[in-house]
C-alpha cells in the first residue's frame, strides 16, 4: 500500500479500522482530541459506533461492555482522563478482557500542562488501578511505528484477553509523518466464546466478572493471571538496540526521546564517540535481557525521559550494579534537546559520577 | 396433580444469599418472570452492580456482565452498542445508582439508551452495613448518620423516577413498591413494560423498586414492610412518571 501523510492521532484511528476496530468510546482531552474527532467521522462511514461518552469513567465502562459482548473495541485519553480510566481498566484486567487503551501523555502531575510528557511511566507499567495486574505497553517513537503497534495491539490483546496500552506523547499525536498501513504478522486468535451475546439457547450463561469472594479462589485467580503475565514476558518483549556491542556510554529511552537520542548519537559518532541506543519498544513487558549484551568497557548508561527519571529503576534492575546509571530528563512539557544529551554524555566520558 | 406455580426458568436455582424478609429476591424472580414470559432469555445480556445484589450475576439465568460501583448503565451502554438486537438491563441499588453511579445513570437515560434498568431503593447501603444513601429519608438513622438524616446538613433524599422524568431520552419511568402482594402485581406489570419499551426500540426505561432492608433498618421482615408503607411511600409517590404516547 502506499504511504500517507498523516497526523499522529488520526493515525491511531486508522489504524485502529484497519484492525478491525469497530468501537470506540471516549472523552474529549488535549492533546489527542484528534483521535475521538477522526473516528467520529470514519467510524460510522463502516457501520461502527462512535460514541462520546459523559466522562473517562463512563467512556472506559462502555469498553468494558463492548469488549465483553465480543466486539474490538477502543479508547484513547490523555494523562488526566486515564487516571479515571484507571478504575475501568484494573476491572477489565481483572476480568480479562482485550481492549486497546491510548494514552497520549501530557505533563502532570493534576491537570498539569498539555505539552508533550512520559510522566505516565509508573501508572502504565506499574497499575494506575488497584490490584496485581499488568498492561501490554507499547511505546512507538514515529507515527509509523504508532501505526503499526495499534494494529498489532489488538492482537496481542485478543491472544491473551489483556488490555494493550498505547503510550505516546502530546509531540507524536500532533505531528504528520508518512505511514504505509501493513498487515500485522499472522497470530491464533482464540475465540471469543467467552463473549457475553446472549446464549441463543446453545450454551449455559456466559459470566464477566471479576469478583472472587473466597480467598482462594482469588488466589487462584491471581495465580492464573501471573502465569498469564509469565507468557507474556517470555514472548512480547520489544526492543530496538543500536551500537550496544562496542558503546562507550548507551543511552536508554523510549518514545520520542529516542528520537532526539538518535540525533544526538549521530552527532557524537561524528566526533568519533560510540553511544548506543536501548529503545524498550514494550514498556511491560520491559527488554531487561538487552541490557546484557552492553559491552564490559562501557562507561555508564545515561536514562533520557520526558519526567523526573521513571524508568532509572527497571534500568537499574537491567543493568544489576555492572554500569553506573545516570539520567538526563526535562519536566512539566519541556522536551530534552540532542545537544543536552551530548553535554551529559561528554559528562559520563569525563567521569562523572 | 396440575402444577399452579413453578419456579421462574429466568433464574438459576443457585440459593439466593439476600436476609430474611429482603425483597431483592422478590424482585429478582419478577425480572425472571418476565424476561422468560417475553421469551427473551437467550438474547437477554444483564448488568449486575455493586451492592447486595452484586451477585445477580449467579441468579439470572441469562448472560451477565459485573460492573464496578455505579457504572453499570455505562457498561450496559457498551453492550447494547455493540448487540442492538439485545435486550440488555441493569440491576441497581440506590447507593450504586443514585450516589456513585448518578452521572452514569443520567447519560444513559439522556442518550435515551435503549436498555432497561432496575432500580432497588431501599434507602440505605446494605452490603456495606447501613450507611446513609442519598435516598435515605429526613431523620432515618444510619451508621453514618447516627442522629438520623439532617437535610441541613446532607440535603434531602433524591427522588430518582421524578428527576429521571424530566429527561428526554427516558421514555418509561414508573415507581412501584413489593410491600404488599397487590402492588408486587403491578410491580411486574411496570417491570415487563420497561423491558417491552426496549423490544420496541423507543428508549431509556427505569422501574424504581421501593424494597426493604430489614437487616439495616434494624425491624423484622413484617415490621419492614409497613415502615416502607408508612415512611417511604408518602416522600416516594409511587406511579407513572413517564410513558411513551404510544404504549398508554
Ligand atoms: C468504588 C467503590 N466504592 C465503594 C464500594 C463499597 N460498596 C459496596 S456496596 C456499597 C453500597 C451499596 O448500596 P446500594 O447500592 O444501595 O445497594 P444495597 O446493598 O442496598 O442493595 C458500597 C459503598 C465499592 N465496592 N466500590
Ligand atoms: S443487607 Fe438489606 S438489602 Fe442487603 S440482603 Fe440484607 S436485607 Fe437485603
Amino acid at each position: 500500500m502506499a504511504k500517507v501523510l498523516m497526523k499522529g492521532n488520526e493515525a491511531i484511528g486508522a489504524a485502529a479500522i484497519q484492525a478491525g476496530c469497530k468501537y470506540f468510546f471516549g472523552y474529549p482531552i488535549t492533546p489527542q482530541s484528534e483521535c475521538p474527532e477522526y473516528m467520529a467521522r470514519e467510524l460510522p462511514k463502516i457501520g461502527g459506533i462512535f460514541l462520546q461518552a459523559e466522562s473517562e469513567i463512563a467512556a472506559i465502562n462502555m469498553v468494558y461492555g463492548a469488549s465483553g459482548a465480543g466486539a474490538r473495541v477502543m479508547t484513547s485519553s490523555s494523562s488526566p482522563g486515564i487516571s479515571l480510566k484507571q478504575e475501568g481498566i484494573s476491572y477489565i484486567a481483572g476480568a480479562e478482557l482485550p481492549c486497546v487503551i491510548v494514552n497520549v501523555m501530557r505533563g502532570g502531575p493534576g491537570l498539569g500542562s498539555i505539552q508533550p510528557s512520559q510522566t505516565d511511566y509508573f501508572q502504565s507499567t506499574r497499575g494506575g488501578g488497584n490490584g496485581d495486574y499488568r498492561l501490554v505497553v507499547l511505546a512507538p517513537s514515529n507515527v509509523q511505528e504508532l501505526v503499526d503497534l495499534i494494529i498489532e495491539g489488538f492482537d496481542i490483546a485478543d491472544q491473551y484477553r489483556n488490555p494493550v496500552m498505547v503510550v505516546g506523547d502530546g509531540m507524536i499525536g500532533q505531528m504528520m509523518e508518512p505511514v504505509e498501513f501493513k498487515e500485522p504478522k499472522k497470530r491464533a486468535l482464540p475465540q471469543k466464546d467467552w463473549a457475553t451475546t446472549g446464549t441463543e439457547g446453545k450454551r449455559k450463561p456466559n459470566i464477566i466478572n471479576s469478583l472472587y469472594l473466597q480467598p482462594e479462589d482469588l488466589e487462584e485467580h491471581n495465580i492464573h493471571l501471573q502465569k498469564k503475565y509469565d507468557e507474556i514476558k517470555h514472548n512480547e518483549v520489544k526492543v530496538e538496540t543500536y551500537n550496544i556491542e562496542d558503546a562507550e556510554v548507551v543511552i536508554a529511552a523510549y518514545g520520542t526521546t529516542a528520537r532526539i537520542a538518535k540525533t544526538a548519537i549521530d552527532k557524537l559518532e561524528e566526533e568519533g564517540i560510540k553511544v548506543g541506543l536501548i529503545r524498550p519498544i514494550t514498556l511491560w513487558p520491559y527488554p531487561y535481557d538487552a541490557f546484557e549484551k552492553i559491552n564490559d568497557k562501557c562507561k555508564g548508561i545515561l536514562v533520557t525521559e520526558m519526567n523526573t527519571g521513571q524508568m532509572v529503576d527497571d534500568v537499574k534492575i537491567a543493568v544489576k550494579g555492572k554500569y553506573p546509571v545516570h539520567f538526563h530528563g526535562r519536566y512539566g512539557g519541556m522536551v530534552p534537546t540532542p545537544n543536552e544529551m551530548i553535554d551529559k554524555v561528554k559528562a559520563i566520558i569525563g567521569g562523572e559520577k | 396433580m396440575a402444577v399452579v406455580f413453578d419456579k421462574t426458568k429466568g433464574l438459576t436455582d443457585t440459593q439466593f444469599h439476600y436476609c430474611p424478609g429482603c425483597t431483592h429476591g422478590i424482585v429478582h424472580r419478577l425480572v425472571g418472570e418476565v424476561l422468560e414470559e417475553l421469551g427473551v432469555l437467550e438474547k437477554a445480556v444483564g448488568v449486575a452492580p455493586v451492592g447486595c445484589s452484586v451477585l445477580a450475576y449467579k441468579y439470572f439465568n441469562v448472560d451477565m456482565h459485573e460492573a464496578a460501583h455505579g457504572r453499570a448503565p455505562a457498561v450496559a451502554t457498551g453492550i447494547k452498542r455493540v448487540l442492538p438486537e439485545n435486550v440488555v438491563f441493569t440491576y441497581q441499588g440506590d447507593g450504586d445508582l443514585a450516589s456513585i453511579g448518578a452521572a452514569e445513570i443520567v447519560h444513559a437515560a439522556h442518550r435515551g439508551e435503549k436498555i432497561t434498568t432496575i432500580f432497588i431503593n431501599n434507602a440505605i447501603y446494605g452490603m456495606t452495613g447501613g450507611q446513609m444513601a442519598p435516598t435515605t429519608l429526613v431523620g432515618q438513622k444510619a451508621t453514618t448518620a447516627p442522629y438520623g438524616r439532617d437535610e441541613a446538613h446532607c440535603g434531602k433524599p433524591l427522588r430518582i423516577a421524578e428527576m429521571l422524568a424530566t429527561i428526554d431520552g427516558a421514555k418509561f419511568v414508573e415507581r412501584v413498591a413489593v410491600n404488599t402482594p397487590g402492588n408486587v402485581r403491578k410491580a411486574k406489570k411496570a417491570i415487563k413494560k420497561a423491558f417491552e419499551i426496549q423490544l420496541e426500540g423507543k428508549g431509556f426505561a427505569i422501574v424504581e423498586v421501593l424494597s426493604t432492608c430489614p437487616t439495616n433498618w434494624g425491624l423484622t421482615p413484617v415490621e419492614a414492610l409497613k415502615w416502607l408503607e408508612d415512611n417511604m411511600i408518602p416522600y416516594y409517590p409511587l406511579g407513572n412518571f413517564r410513558t411513551p404516547e404510544e404504549v398508554e
